[in-house]
């Protein structure tokens, strides 16, 4: 009944080997349990883009989607995530639906050394598919989570405004 | 800022998991979200042995009516208070609380059931089971049992919740029609801790207030229910002289802790200004 397997307390440091669907490739990994899922983005699956700021939720740059959803990669470990599917910033690249975003971004200086970027991006996606026209205050509101020590924060607001309206309109961003 | 070594069990099942908790002789600890939990063992202000993964336990799940209850499943994310019809429609309370709790990638980890758990003095869903007049269920070794909120928060982090139990869901009383609420919170950034936070209940009859529930958070060890306030506004209506009663009324109510960064008289007075825009909202039917 129990399905707990007592020897297992005497393995805090045997790897236990994970499943994930990342970036729409399925892959396998052997992890320590308490390795978080940035380090096993970053370290195993060798996919930089997405950033271990904080390492305490603070600061958003590790963002990634986990089933569809942005959730700090530093605040989980990789064995929770055995099953799920994930999307990072590599992926959301790829496949070509943050690229307005990106173009926006470029356009109006919303980065200056980037390394916010990849988690603002993961969130500002997922406010633009929440909710098609948010204010300028929501936008704030939605990135209350993610820090930038270079811009200011208005040249990202003003890409995400851009951006929404854009959509909103059918067309790309100017 | 890396965790100490431990091992990682799911469990399928509430008896796997306290089975596990007590075979790991409670040097163990339940996740969930993990978004206050992942943090303490990365700064190894926690270290146990066992790491039990709760998430994948369906009994934990979902919101469902059961009499003149909301049981809402201890897994019950926080993004999902915003989402879910049946907590705008019976529980709006936590409804209005939920854009407050962190930040949008938290409340898609973060879960009801571990808020209440942990009992943090600063966060909005445990005083929000205060003013809510919420049961907590609780499952352990012995069986299930149930306490209401007014006995669950005994200090700070410290909760009815003996080692080796878990949350299990929290029931809320269904929402009437005679009912009014309110909530806001003070706070020098949106998603930071509040400096002071609260959430109103009442129930009224056209104007006049039958009873009320008011309680605050980040005013001290445990959230707090201001309950010389609701005593100074019980049978009366919301203008302007008992609004200013039951402010007056906070001194005796709250005893905020000493903090250089917030001085327990500005946190008080911001409190007393707080209690006043909520009855303020309420008294025009909010």
């Amino acid at each position: 009944m129990s399905g707990f397997d007592g020897t297992l307390l005497d393995e805090s440091d045997a790897t236990v080997r994970v499943r994930f669907v990342v970036n729409g490739r399925k892959v396998a990994c052997e992890v320590a349990p308490r390795e978080t899922l940035v380090d096993c983005l970053r370290n195993a699956l060798e996919l930089t883009g997405t950033h271990a700021g904080c390492e305490m939720g603070a600061c958003g740059a590790c963002l990634v989607q986990l089933d569809g959803r942005a959730v700090h990669s530093c605040l989980m470990f990789a064995v929770q995530a055995d099953g799920a599917t994930i999307d990072t910033i590599e992926g959301l690249t790829e496949s070509g639906v943050i690229a307005d975003l990106q173009a926006e971004f470029h356009r109006r200086n919303a980065l200056q050394c980037g390394f916010c970027t990849p988690g603002m991006l993961v969130n500002a996606h997922e406010l633009l598919s929440q909710v098609a026209q948010p204010s300028r205050e929501e936008i704030r509101d939605a990135l209350s989570g993610n820090y930038c020590r270079c811009t200011g924060y208005e040249a990202i607001v003003d890409a995400i405004d851009a951006v929404a309206k854009a959509r909103s309109e059918g067309g790309g961003a100017t | 800022m890396k965790a100490r070594a431990f091992s990682y069990f799911r469990a399928a099942t509430i008896d796997q998991a306290l089975d596990a908790h007590a075979r790991a002789g409670d040097d163990a600890r339940f996740i969930a979200g993990g978004q206050s939990l992942v943090p303490a063992l990365s700064l190894r202000l926690q270290a146990p042995r066992l790491l039990i993964d709760i998430t994948h336990i369906g009994e934990l799940r979902g919101v469902s009516r059961e009499g003149g209850h909301l049981r809402i499943g201890a897994l019950t994310r926080h993004c999902e208070m915003l989402s879910e019809p049946l907590i705008a429609e019976f529980a709006p309370l936590l409804h209005a609380a939920a854009p407050f709790v962190a930040h949008p990638a938290i409340r898609n980890r973060g879960t009801f059931g571990g808020s209440v758990a942990l009992a943090d003095p600063a966060s909005e869903f445990p005083a929000m089971t205060l003013a809510l007049d919420a049961e907590i269920e609780i499952a352990g070794a012995s069986g299930r049992r149930r306490v209401k909120a007014d006995d669950f928060f005994v200090d700070l982090f410290e909760t009815a919740l003996q080692p080796g139990e878990l949350i299990t869901a929290v029931y809320v009383p269904l929402f009437k029609a005679d009912q009014r609420f309110a909530f806001d919170e003070l706070a020098r950034r949106r998603g930071d801790y509040a400096l002071v936070g609260c959430g109103i209940m009442a129930t009224c009859t056209d104007d006049l207030i039958d009873d009320i529930r008011i309680s605050f958070f980040s005013v001290g060890n445990t959230p707090t229910r201001a309950k010389g306030a609701e005593a100074t506004l019980i049978g009366s209506r919301l203008d302007a002289e008992r609004i200013a009663a039951a402010q007056a009324a906070l001194q005796g109510d709250l005893a905020p802790p000493d903090s250089d960064e917030v001085p327990p008289a500005m946190r008080l007075h911001l409190a007393r200004v707080l209690l006043g825009r909520l009855l303020g909202r309420l008294g025009e039917g909010a």
